[in-house]
């Protein structure tokens, strides 16, 4: 390298270290991202299975049903729009109840039953997923939790 | 009286911070010379008086005086000793406080204690300091005042967040407060040479030892965070990729970028302006994760209190701090001198390489933690998750290890290539005897789990090769420092890999008396029963483990705890550590038959990742006592400090190494 | 090139800065009015939430008095700063129902013995049915509820001491 040229060159160094990396960014974002969808959007524009998103509303009363297995449970998400069927293996969090609100993360299988991987837990009776808390502003909906407001 | 004292003293702190600020500017004008030395006095006063502010705050929870209201919402006369202490800044207010106080104290500290800088440059930092501070003292004074009380007194407090009654957390906030305040100092310091433009290797020495400071406080309160949520959440994982925790680990991937430059231009008077972008970066890195954690405005698995008015003042001093001082340097770069040249294949050059991909990832974490803001101002909700973060860091953090590798062993200016490829010999062939032992009997484990643990192999042996041909004894602390930090990270990344690669889980229903076995474990479940603590209560399971064909017995007791006040469950993983890992197990609920649910891993060598982040701290003290010991002993600076050559790829005949 | 390399990071981080106002000023984000404004209670019926103070209904909003209905909860830190301005509002002769949200009986009395009771009747919502209902997105808030069982006005979080002409105010215009 030539020395004159020393601080044009690290310039460009930074610069294309900067670029590709917001590039690769942006590129993996619209690919990795995983969408907010509630039992309505999925009704009315429907998911393609196997592609990760959250699945957000109520468990309705009385879906809850614990499997053989002991560790495997059905239930199902409304939101006043919609009912998707969802089916989570593990410990579910403290304050997973019927009526109440909820968000899993997973994927639609192909049979139109959404497989979740995570059952977003709250740590305590103050906190609610940001997309739930607006979501019960937006249709003033009876999705659960409740927002403490400071 | 205390809070109305304690207040008082806040706001006289506040005043001396005006008057910095002040005599400072004035300082620097063509007239005001002979106030120049008034201002180290002030900043070392106001210092004391915002410790003493902080101090009485402390006194207020020991006596859990609950006509003050941070107290009244934050504490409990109940409490453990050690979590009332903790409740001082386990919220909002308090740790704004603290935030002031490490401000201050640091402000006094240099001001007593730093003589290198030229006595302008040094006056201008003060005052910069004095600015930033004055901001987090207006939020306080103005809209959270710590030490405001409540008329009439509560008969007894609200408690802390049970999550929060963890000795691991009551230390973690703070720890990683004090980092990002640290860097607070960095950034006034860059601002304080780019009004007197004296940037070089003087300012590069001063602003060391706070980097290096700022930084070690980081990597410990990210391990001692990751940790926490690690045994604590019972989700059996130890990073998350959750907003507050991307909040956390952004300042640091700057300041550890800071922190190589700036070394590079404390020794060979090289990369000036970028040491200067570096220091504003990290800091605006901290303002901004203190953002994202305050605000609320992403969803996060850590709850915190939030509150958009908090959110928006802390965004405007972003924009006044951050903004000004970027304007500062557009102004200012252009007479930055240009400094010493050096060759690309140089270990300026690997530092530059390394500073780039380690803002490359900075910037591909920062895109994907803001992300879901983005698209939510269009209407669209996103989560973005380690199916992004894993995979796209890794196409930078790869490259960046070969680099830290090869880095250490480079010689300054320029280096020629044939050398270095006899050094790298050794530990390519240990990465590519890894690369064969894990094919061969490790299984499918996934690509990136496979390069991190070919990696972290090369890396272990590269990070070592430094010390090759040196005489330890008379080995300068702080390049043991750096041996220790870079086998830290592949010590760290070893953990992570074997982790991702080698987990295995099992998740069932279990009864009384039925035996389970998960990797090398066989694991009974001998009974469950309700058991109290301080302020909780729990169901609390009997399990015991067996190793392999082992007979010694060990009892794990995961629990499922209640606290009373306010009503929270939080289940407590039980954890029993091997010398080759963990056996992590968590307690759900019971079934309608008399079931327990249980989840077990097995995690072979996992704390790897935790003591790798303890040895990448450790290193960091060990460089930074290392270097402040032989700062204070040396008399009449040199221009530019002297250089340590690695040994081994010293030219025969008479090398630099003389200092060493 | 150089020249205006300098000013990139300026440029970059005004970028960040928009992003970052838009996601505080973003219209989700801020507490958003009722819709329940100008619209009648909706039908509820609550069980006691204390034994010392009756249950809620909508029956007892349309007795031609404009009263107040505030939503809390024991577990609520600005509850506890809210109680002595709603202790005020009750001296001043303002008739106050609560709803207490996902709360216990025995943490009920305890707060209300803690913080005072300004209450005349108490109701418990369980599973935060009629806090939804109302329109109502956190604790604490409180709707002024004229003597129809009409909602006029909807205060979101705690009354602070210099609000307490502004709800009085209110209650005037309601009837």
């Amino acid at each position: 390298m030539k020395a004159k040229h020393q601080r044009l060159v690290l310039i460009c160094i930074a610069l294309v270290g900067l670029v590709a990396a917001g590039l690769i960014a942006a590129y993996a974002l619209r690919d990795q991202a995983s969408y907010f969808y509630t039992p309505g959007d999925i009704a009315e524009k429907g998911v393609e299975p196997g592609q990760a998103i959250r699945l957000g509303g109520m468990v309705q009363k009385g879906s809850i049903r614990k499997q053989a297995d002991g560790v495997t449970i059905d239930f199902i998400v409304e939101d006043g729009k919609g009912t998707v069927p969802v089916r989570f293996t593990g410990i579910t969090p403290d304050l997973f109840v019927e009526g109440s609100g909820v968000v899993a993360e997973g994927r639609m299988n192909a049979s139109g039953q959404f497989v979740a991987d995570n059952l977003l837990a709250k740590h305590d009776e103050n906190y609610v997923p940001r997309e739930m808390r607006d979501m019960t502003k937006a249709d003033v909906k009876k999705l659960g939790g409740t927002v403490q407001q400071p | 009286m205390i809070a109305e004292i304690a207040l008082a003293i806040l706001w006289l702190a506040a005043a001396l911070a005006v008057l910095q600020l002040g005599v400072g500017s004035y300082a620097l004008t063509a007239r005001g010379a002979e106030f120049l030395r008034a201002v180290r006095p002030i900043a070392v006063v106001q210092g004391l008086l915002v410790a003493v502010a902080f101090a009485l705050l402390i006194v207020l929870f020991l006596r859990t005086d609950l006509s003050v209201k941070l107290v009244a919402a934050n504490s409990h006369s109940l409490k453990p000793l050690i979590y009332k202490i903790a409740g001082a800044w386990g919220n909002h207010e308090g740790s704004m406080l603290l935030w002031v106080t490490v401000m201050g104290l640091a402000g006094g500290f240099v001001a007593l204690l730093e003589r290198r800088l030229n006595e302008r440059t040094m006056v201008a930092t003060l005052a910069g300091q004095a600015f930033v501070s004055l901001g987090f003292y207006a939020f306080m004074l103005f809209s959270s005042n710590p030490f405001e009380r409540l008329n009439p007194a509560p008969v007894e407090g609200n408690g802390l967040n049970p999550l929060l009654q963890d000795p691991g957390l009551a230390f973690h906030p703070p720890t990683l407060y004090i980092g990002y305040v640290g860097l607070s100092i960095a950034f006034s310091f860059a601002v304080g040479a780019l009004i007197t433009r004296d940037v070089g290797p003087a300012f590069a020495r001063a602003m060391r030892p706070w980097v290096m400071g700022a930084w070690i406080f980081l990597t410990l309160g990210i391990t001692a965070g990751s940790w926490w949520a690690y045994y604590e959440l019972g989700w059996g994982g130890w990073w998350f990729w959750d907003p507050v925790e991307n909040a956390s680990l952004m300042p640091w991937l700057a300041a550890t970028a800071l922190l190589h430059s700036v070394s590079v231009l404390a020794t060979r008077n090289a990369l000036k302006a970028w040491t200067v972008m570096l220091a504003v970066v990290a800091f605006s890195m901290s303002m901004v994760g203190t953002f994202l954690v305050r605000s609320g405005i992403l969803t996060s698995v850590h709850a915190f209190a939030v509150d958009p008015e908090r959110g928006s003042f802390i965004l405007t001093l972003l924009a006044i701090y951050i903004g000004g001082a970027l304007a500062l340097f557009g102004l200012r770069a252009s007479t930055v001198t240009e400094g010493a040249k050096f060759h690309l294949f140089s270990r300026e050059g690997s530092l530059v390489m390394n500073n780039v991909l380690l803002v490359g990832v900075l910037g591909i974490v920062l895109m994907g933690t803001l992300y879901p803001l983005v698209t939510e101002a269009f209407g669209t909700k996103v989560s973005v998750g380690p199916p992004y973060f894993n995979p796209v860091s890794a196409i930078f953090v790869f490259p960046m290890l070969v680099i830290m590798a090869a880095g250490p062993l480079m010689r300054w200016r320029q280096d020629n290539g044939r050398k270095l490829a006899n050094l790298l010999a050794a530990p390519a062939l240990v990465a590519a005897a890894t690369l064969a032992l894990v094919v061969v009997f490790g299984g499918e484990i996934g690509a990136l789990p496979l390069l991190g643990l070919v990696f972290a192999a090369g890396l272990a042996v590269a990070s070592v090769l430094p010390l090759w041909k040196r005489n330890l004894r008379r080995t300068p602390a702080h390049i043991w420092g750096m041996v220790i930090a870079h086998l830290g990270i592949a010590v760290a990344l070893a953990g992570m890999a074997s982790e991702s690669a080698f987990n295995t889980e099992k998740l069932v229903a279990s009864e009384i008396g039925q035996s389970h076995t998960v990797g090398p474990w066989t694991v009974e479940l001998q009974g469950v029963k309700p058991i109290a603590g301080a302020n909780w209560t729990a169901l609390e399971a009997r399990l015991v483990a067996r190793y392999g064909d082992s007979n010694v017995q060990t009892v794990l007791n995961p629990q499922a705890r209640m606290f009373a006040s306010p009503p929270t469950a939080t289940s407590e993983a039980a954890l029993l550590t091997r010398w080759n890992g963990q056996l992590y197990a968590v307690l759900g609920e019971e079934g309608e038959d008399g079931r327990w649910q249980l989840r077990l891993w097995w995690k072979p060598f996992v704390p790897l990742i935790w003591y790798g982040g303890l040895l990448v701290g450790l290193g960091g003290i060990l460089s930074l006592v290392g270097r402040t010991v032989r700062d204070l002993r040396r008399k009449g600076e040199p221009e530019l400090e002297p250089i340590s050559e690695p040994a081994a790829s010293k030219p025969a005949a008479g090398g630099q190494e003389a200092l060493a | 090139m150089k020249h205006w390399a300098i000013w990139l990071p300026l440029a970059l981080f005004g970028l960040l800065f928009a992003v970052f106002a838009s996601g505080l000023i973003a219209p989700g984000d801020r507490t958003i009015a009722s819709q329940m404004i100008g619209k009648p209670l909706p039908d509820f019926d609550l069980p006691q939430a204390v034994p010392d103070r009756p249950a809620l209904a909508k029956a007892d909003f349309t007795t031609g008095k404009p009263k107040l209905l505030n939503v809390f909860a024991s577990w609520c830190v600005p509850c506890i700063a809210e109680a002595p301005v709603l202790a005020e509002l009750a001296r001043a002769g303002v008739e106050i129902d609560g709803v207490a949200i996902r709360d216990r009986t025995a943490d009920v009395q305890a707060f209300l013995a803690r913080n005072g009771n300004p209450y005349t009747r108490i109701g418990r919502d369980d599973v935060s049915k009629i806090q939804f209902d109302l329109g109502s997105s956190g604790v604490p808030e409180t709707f002024v509820i004229n003597g129809k069982g009409i909602i006029t006005y909807q205060h979101i979080g705690e009354i602070r001491a210099d609000q307490v002409p502004m709800i009085l105010q209110k209650l005037k215009e309601a009837q």
